[in-house]
């Protein structure tokens, strides 16, 4: 272990950096759009959400992005950084060059600048898809222990919960370009966490419903941008091939 | 204007939020929730090491029951809560968790046979039962006796939070998103919705409803330093305080988390601790047994956080350019550990700092975490003073943390608070008090005064800056109102907010965008931010004693006789300079668990002239009890509370028998 990791470095000659950013307002039927720059001094461990900040605060006070947990944690910062979609609250200056570009991510409605409408995307997919657990019965009883999971099995659910519906996979994926209702690597691996939970007693049938289709794990073209773009680094293909095989057996059975 | 009805208006899409609509929409009644963002991003995703629960599973678990955690939670409060509430709160947990165990939450499992853990540094080896395998098991916290805090990884917050919105929907349960409510509508003395303004368009809206909740979470945001989410400050509490007729309950109780990564303050979760991480100091010195030699890392957050910046103040912390800090090492963890339980901390220590915590230290500082205070409820979750109003979770005060909360029952309290308030709200729509007589002219008036207010920021002879001003209230908050107070420098922050309060009616908006207009939001923001500072400042100033994460260097004791009581601020008009505040006596001859030492933490205190006879009462109770055995009527004799609860939640929790 070497204690000097933290004796940082001061930044002799600072860059200057250059942002370039998508301009857009759709709230203002005048607004036309732009990519417009914005000229800020690099500073130690800045990200995104720093200098995105600096410049909304600094020089122009109309400018649209979202950030909340700026830990990385909340999905809610996805955006286009220099063509990727990425994690902007944890993504650092000093990782990219000195011309950054930055754009909305592709695929769901504009809000503004780099502001878009994941959530309503998210909680379209999650109605259709149903991800939620189908109990037999409604009444639980709460002072009883309860159920037992295999530890393991346990880890495995969580594995696949890991996604935070920030919408890259969406953003990175062929299909959806060309399908605005492919649901995509996000709502494949909810149908595969499900799938997996014994708590969920849904059959294949009930699960081909409503992913059995070219919307569905069948419009996928297995270009796997998905798992390329993935801050979560979840097995993305992995489980879109394993339900895609599941469910081309229900067709044949 | 745009009118939208319902029976019940929930401010606030994390885990209270929904879990109290679900509550509400099951019994049969139309709700709306609210969400400044979309519900999945809340603040509760960041809730990394788990939820208090004592299901008693796991071996470093056995035992564990409510009276345990009532012990704890009590103690962790510093004798600030509410007794009773902490009662309906430790019965209603294992319950909560119960439920969320059958919604889907993969909770880490108990696995029968070795367990290998670090305990106090060393590497130990415990045995898990075959009859408790595949149960829910616990990891260690402060300031508890027992493992009870129930965990998915470090990512409990997020699969509690994924698994409520899910089961929200799963109920049809409409979310209306990016919407933000700036004022409520209210008579005086009957709530009856709020004015809502949408963060896409601008559009404001008139929101009517029988019954009004706020869940809106905590207002850290009013610091610099904050582990908190950039969403959290404090709007639902600062417009129940605009009423003037709401109050908010210890403003003054906030909390400091020991382990915010420095300088970014975005937090590592307690469990790092409770998993067997130590604190070290610039020699590598571990330096907590000297100060808490029973507890050591794992009392309570107030308690390690004051010793840590104590101990830098010593001069023992880690010079760097942005100042100092301590190291929390988990090496000792292992690397499997850390890429399985640990695995948000290690991302975010990868991210943020560019460290691997499986082979370096983590550079820490403690940085505000929690808000106890909140507005003021009863154990229902209403407003005493305003009827028809709510609130629950962090950001209400029913109170059951007093003035330290426990690490894992924030997220307890949220899904049991939303239990408990959920069921009492659809009672109160069921009731004649649930309907509501409102004119349209009522309604008018508060929409065109925020319309008007809203236009006032464009006043081309305002010359303030928004985000000037927000910065210097968190300058001053965090320099002067922080985890060591003082009266000198606690008259100078109500001095300086107090003016910064008035600068703020001057504040300009140059950008004339139409829709979200993010200047816009952060100007109306900021005027609330300050009365909620304003609240924190004042509080703290006032209450001359040290009290849970109320420490002040001038009155380091706590001073029971004086101060057993409960800060309740108002805003009583809209051109007050100043909150009012007054105070709720908490009463010792009700009390379960009398005044006593925390177990960590200082010793010596001021007693309250009737603990003595409380505590002689409360002995000669349980002697009398000792040999018939029959727990209930024990407790009915110390302190009633079942009758507190609703009828559903009053089940006895089933746990495995002690003996295998």
């Amino acid at each position: 272990m070497s204690l000097d990791i933290i004796e940082v470095k001061q930044i002799e000659s600072p860059r200057e950096l250059t942002f370039h950013i998508f301009r857009h307002n759709p709230a203002d039927e005048t607004s036309e759009i732009s990519i417009q720059r914005y000229n800020i001094e690099e500073t130690y461990a800045m990200t995104l959400f720093i200098a995105l900040n600096e410049i909304r605060e600094t020089q122009d006070p109309s400018l649209q992005f979202d950030f909340v947990c700026r830990a990385g944690i909340c999905g809610s910062c996805a955006m286009l950084i220099n063509g990727t979609p990425s994690l902007a609250c944890r993504t650092l200056t000093k990782d990219l060059p000195s011309d950054i570009y930055l754009a909305p991510l592709p695929g769901f409605e504009l809000i503004g600048d780099l502001s878009v409408n994941t959530g309503k995307w998210m909680r379209g997919m999650s109605e259709r898809l149903e991800t939620w657990i189908h109990r037999q019965e409604e009444a639980i009883n709460l002072s009883d222990i309860e159920e037992k999971m295999e530890p393991k099995l346990a880890e495995d659910i969580y594995e696949l919960e890991r996604c935070i519906e920030c919408g890259c996979c969406i953003s990175a994926c062929g299909t959806a370009q060309m399908r605005p209702d492919f649901i995509g690597g996000v709502g494949i691996n909810q149908i595969a966490r499900y799938k997996l939970d014994p708590r969920d007693q849904r059959t294949d049938q009930d699960y081909y419903r409503v992913i059995g289709d070219d919307n569905g794990v069948f419009g996928c073209m297995t270009l796997l941008g998905c798992e390329d773009v993935c801050p979560k680094d979840l097995p993305l293909a992995q489980q879109i091939a394993y339900i895609r095989k599941q469910m081309a057996l229900v067709n044949v059975n | 204007m745009k009118i939208i009805q319902t029976d019940a208006l929930v401010i606030g899409g994390g885990l209270a939020g929904l879990r109290t609509a679900i509550g509400i929409k099951r019994r049969g009644f139309e709700v709306i929730v609210l969400s400044l963002v979309p519900p999945k991003r809340s603040h509760s995703s960041a809730a990394q090491g788990g939820m208090q629960a004592s299901l008693g599973n796991s071996v470093k678990g056995k035992g564990d029951n409510e009276d345990l955690h009532f012990l704890d939670t009590v103690k962790g409060s510093d004798w600030g809560a509410d007794q009773q509430v902490v009662r309906m709160f430790v019965d209603t947990a294992p319950k909560a968790i119960r439920e969320l165990a059958a919604w889907g939450v993969p909770w880490n499992r108990v696995e029968k046979g070795d367990l290998h853990s670090v305990i106090d540094g060393k590497q130990v080896t415990l045995q898990e039962t075959e009859q408790a395998h595949g149960l829910i098991t616990a990891r260690n916290f402060g300031g508890t006796q027992k493992w009870r805090t129930c965990y998915v990884a470090d990512g409990t917050g997020h699969s509690m939070l994924y698994t409520m919105s899910n089961e929200a929907i799963a109920n049809d349960i409409p979310v209306h998103e990016r919407m933000e409510a700036i004022s409520l509508i209210h008579d005086g003395e009957r709530c009856s919705g709020a004015i809502v303004r949408n963060l896409m368009t601008g559009e404001l809206i008139a929101y009517v409803a029988k019954s009004t909740c706020i869940a809106s979470g905590g207002f850290g945001r009013i610091y610099q330093s904050s582990t908190n989410a950039v969403i959290n400050e404090g709007i639902g509490a600062a417009i129940a305080l605009e009423t003037g007729v709401a109050e908010l309950g210890n403003m003054e109780a906030v909390q400091f988390h020991p382990t915010g990564i420095f300088p970014a303050g975005i937090l590592v979760t307690e469990g790092c601790r409770g998993d067997g991480g130590l604190l070290l100091d610039a020699n590598l010195h571990r330096f907590m047994p000297d100060y808490e030699p029973e507890k050591k890392e794992l009392a309570s957050r107030d308690v390690v956080a004051r010793w840590m910046e104590t101990h830098i103040a010593k001069g023992f912390g880690v010079k760097s350019r942005f100042g100092e800090h301590l190291w929390l090492d988990i090496r000792l963890l292992g690397e499997e550990h850390i890429n399985t339980k640990l695995r948000e901390v290690k991302e975010i220590c990868q991210y943020f700092l560019g460290i691997d915590p499986v082979k370096e230290l983590i550079p820490v500082r403690p940085a505000q975490h929690y808000s106890m205070g909140g507005i003021r409820t009863n154990y229902t979750g209403q407003s005493p003073t305003l009827s028809g109003l709510f609130s629950v979770g962090e950001a209400a005060c029913w109170d059951m943390h007093g003035f330290n909360r426990l690490g894992g029952n924030s997220v307890a309290e949220t899904v049991v608070g939303g239990m408990i308030v959920g069921d009492y709200m659809a009672d109160y729509l069921d009731s004649s008090e649930g309907n509501i007589n409102i004119s349209t002219a009522l309604i008018e008036q508060f929409y065109k005064k925020e319309q008007a207010k809203l236009l006032q920021f464009f006043d081309e002879n305002n010359t303030e800056n928004a985000f000037a001003i927000k910065k210097e209230m968190q300058e001053i908050m965090t320099k002067n109102v922080a985890i060591f107070r003082n009266e000198t420098q606690l008259a100078q922050a109500v001095e300086q907010l107090k003016q910064l309060n008035q600068r703020a009616n001057l504040i300009k908006v140059t950008s004339k965008a139409k829709g979200a207009n993010p200047e816009l939001v952060t100007a109306y923001r900021i005027q609330k931010m300050l009365k909620l500072s304003l609240c924190v400042a004042l509080g703290a100033l006032q209450r001359k004693e040290s009290r849970g994460a109320h420490c002040r260097e001038d009155f380091p004791l706590r001073d029971d006789e004086k101060w057993l009581s409960r800060t309740l601020a108002s805003w009583q008009k809209e051109t007050d300079l100043l909150p009012t505040l007054h105070y709720e006596a908490l009463d010792v001859q009700q009390m379960e668990l009398p005044p006593n030492w925390r177990g960590y933490g200082a010793k010596d205190r001021i007693e309250h002239p009737d603990t003595p006879a409380r505590q002689s009462d409360v002995d000669d109770i349980k002697t009398s009890f000792e040999n018939n055995g029959d727990g209930q009527s024990l407790q009915e004799q110390l302190m009633p509370y079942k009758h507190l609860l609703p009828e559903n939640l009053r089940g006895h929790n089933a746990r495995l028998p002690e003996k295998d």
